[in-house]
């Protein structure tokens, strides 16, 4: 029997990805000829097929890491997204995407460091080689996608900022501006959520190679609605950990608030590893549907990263700490 | 009445799932179509029933009686949506998987009480027909109220489930809220509720 082995395997040959590229080149082009028929010859002017920029020099991440399942396509991970900066519908932050800019883009490393720091995206993105890396997503609405994120272990950050003994957590925070994030815009009923989008970890946690800081995925950047220009990704953890358009990381001595524990106590707690044994109150977690795929399938203890992260929490009662 | 006005409805009536067909046949359900199915059929369900309950007023306040003889099918086409949307929800969400959806339904109470909703349309719907109605009487009107009950489940069902933005179920809400006051108005000040029509609004001076 040939099994594959992940390097044998190039992200974008699993997918319809370059059919969906082909599709909107199509679009351009017939826009474009429409327009030199009449007569408009700026809209006529040659255009790039996809807006976002390849990433060079790509690597491949640890293949220990990187899934071997089918990549879910870039359409369905840019539009269907959970962004409530960029509106609370699955399609709407791919539609307010063209909000929110992201250059310059400004960074604050502070709080327990040795060496605070404002980075600017560009300093980022070369704080290590970029590296792919194929995991799953599981949201805590029961929902999956199999995602090919581009990014750098969180871990290589941390080191540069040199942490003090104080620091046992990290908090991350996003961006507030409500002409770039429309949803940030409160309606009558009030909020979606409270503003700024926050998160944290634990240090162990972020020091874990599996966690990451994304700025691309499909090996280009990533694009606004996924969270440009950086977002965390912490693939054992439901979705809405891995906060996006960070602007703040800050290391800190007690465990910091993160918002949908904030809203709803509850129903979403500080560790939120994916769990099939912890419901959430109001609907089951111990399966979930993977987009793409018809009937749902059970989910796996830390969305099947136990083997790398379980020894992390040896000894607690995940049932209270959910 | 106008001979058209019934099939007319129906043909409205049948455009939502036309559209839903339409969507499904090209491909354009988004990234989750069981999920874009399950809103879409619960959102008219709820979207229709709401309608039924603003023919009295409508009627009263138009002087248009005719209306109530569309009642009964709007109140269909309501039953129709909430079925679709719980076969949604029991076939495409849970593939017949019986365990999980009675624990969903006894356990979750946005389930529980969207669940009792459904079995009150379904009971009305049971005992629309002429029939029926000559054979339960004065009961048939007692059992029809419940259909109010049906509302109130619907929008609760609604408000339930959603994470944090309570936009649209609240939306749905105060709409339900303005057409139960309307019938509380009639109940304890009839006179008011009188002089809430077109004509009277037309010409409040006389």
């Amino acid at each position: 029997m040939l099994i594959k082995k992940t390097d044998d395997i190039k992200a974008g040959e699993i997918t319809s990805k370059e059919l969906y590229l082909n599709r909107r080149q199509f679009m351009a082009t017939a826009i474009g000829a429409g327009a030199a028929l009449a007569g408009l010859d700026i809209l006529a002017a040659p255009r790039p097929a996809h807006a976002l920029e390849k990433i060079p020099n790509l690597k491949k991440g640890p293949a220990t890491f990187n899934t071997t399942e089918k990549l879910n396509s870039l359409k369905d991970i840019t539009n269907y997204n959970n962004f409530y900066e960029l509106g609370v519908e699955k399609t709407d932050p791919a539609e307010n995407a063209k909000y929110l800019t992201t250059r310059p883009w400004t960074v604050e490393v502070e709080g327990e460091v040795k060496k605070p720091k404002t980075y600017s995206i560009e300093d980022i993105m070369k704080i290590a080689p970029l590296e792919e890396r194929v995991y799953r997503m599981r949201c805590v609405e029961a929902w999956s996608m199999v995602i090919p994120w581009v990014g750098f272990p969180l871990s290589a950050l941390i080191k540069l900022a040199e942490p003090t003994n104080n620091a046992k957590f990290v908090q991350f925070v996003t961006l507030v501006d409500p002409k770039r994030m429309p949803g940030q815009k409160p309606s009558i009923f009030g909020s979606a959520l409270e503003w700024p989008y926050v998160e944290g970890l634990r240090m162990d946690e972020a020091m874990h190679p599996l966690a990451i800081i994304s700025v691309g995925l499909y090996g280009e950047v990533l694009p606004a609605q996924n969270g440009a220009p950086l977002r965390l990704v912490v693939p054992w953890k439901y979705g809405f950990k891995g906060i996006k358009s960070i602007v703040k990381i800050k290391f800190v001595d007690k465990q910091p608030p993160n918002t949908w524990n904030i809203m709803q106590p509850q129903e979403y707690g500080f560790y939120s590893n994916v769990n099939p044994e912890v419901d959430h109150p109001r609907w089951t977690q111990a399966t979930e549907r993977r987009i793409g795929e018809f009937l749902r399938r059970k989910t796996l203890p830390f969305n099947g990263y136990g083997e790398q992260v379980a020894s992390l929490y040896k000894g607690m009662d995940l049932k209270k700490f959910y | 009445m106008k001979p058209l006005l019934k099939p007319a409805l129906f043909i409205v009536g049948l455009l939502p799932f036309a559209q839903l067909l339409y969507r499904f046949y090209n491909d354009d359900l988004g990234a989750n179509p069981i999920d874009t199915i399950t809103r879409f059929t619960g959102s008219w369900a709820l979207i229709i029933l709401l309608t039924s309950l603003a023919v009295t007023p409508l009627r009263r306040i138009t002087g248009w009686h005719e209306l109530i003889k569309l009642r009964r099918m709007i109140g269909l086409f309501a039953f129709f949506y909430a079925t679709l949307h719980f076969s949604t929800f029991m076939v495409l969400d849970h593939f017949f998987d019986f365990p999980a959806i009675g624990k969903d339904i006894l356990k979750r109470p946005y389930v529980t009480v969207g669940f009792t909703a459904l079995v009150i349309l379904t009971a009305l719907a049971a005992t629309s027909t002429a029939a029926m109605i000559r054979r339960l009487g004065k009961r048939w009107q007692q059992l029809h109220y419940l259909v109010y009950v049906a509302a109130i489940a619907g929008v609760i069902h609604f408000l339930w489930l959603v994470k944090s933005d309570i936009t649209r179920p609240a939306k749905y809400g105060i709409v339900l809220a303005l057409l139960l006051g309307y019938r509380l108005l009639i109940k304890w000040s009839p006179a008011c509720a009188a002089r809430l029509t077109l004509r009277s609004l037309a010409a409040p001076s006389r």
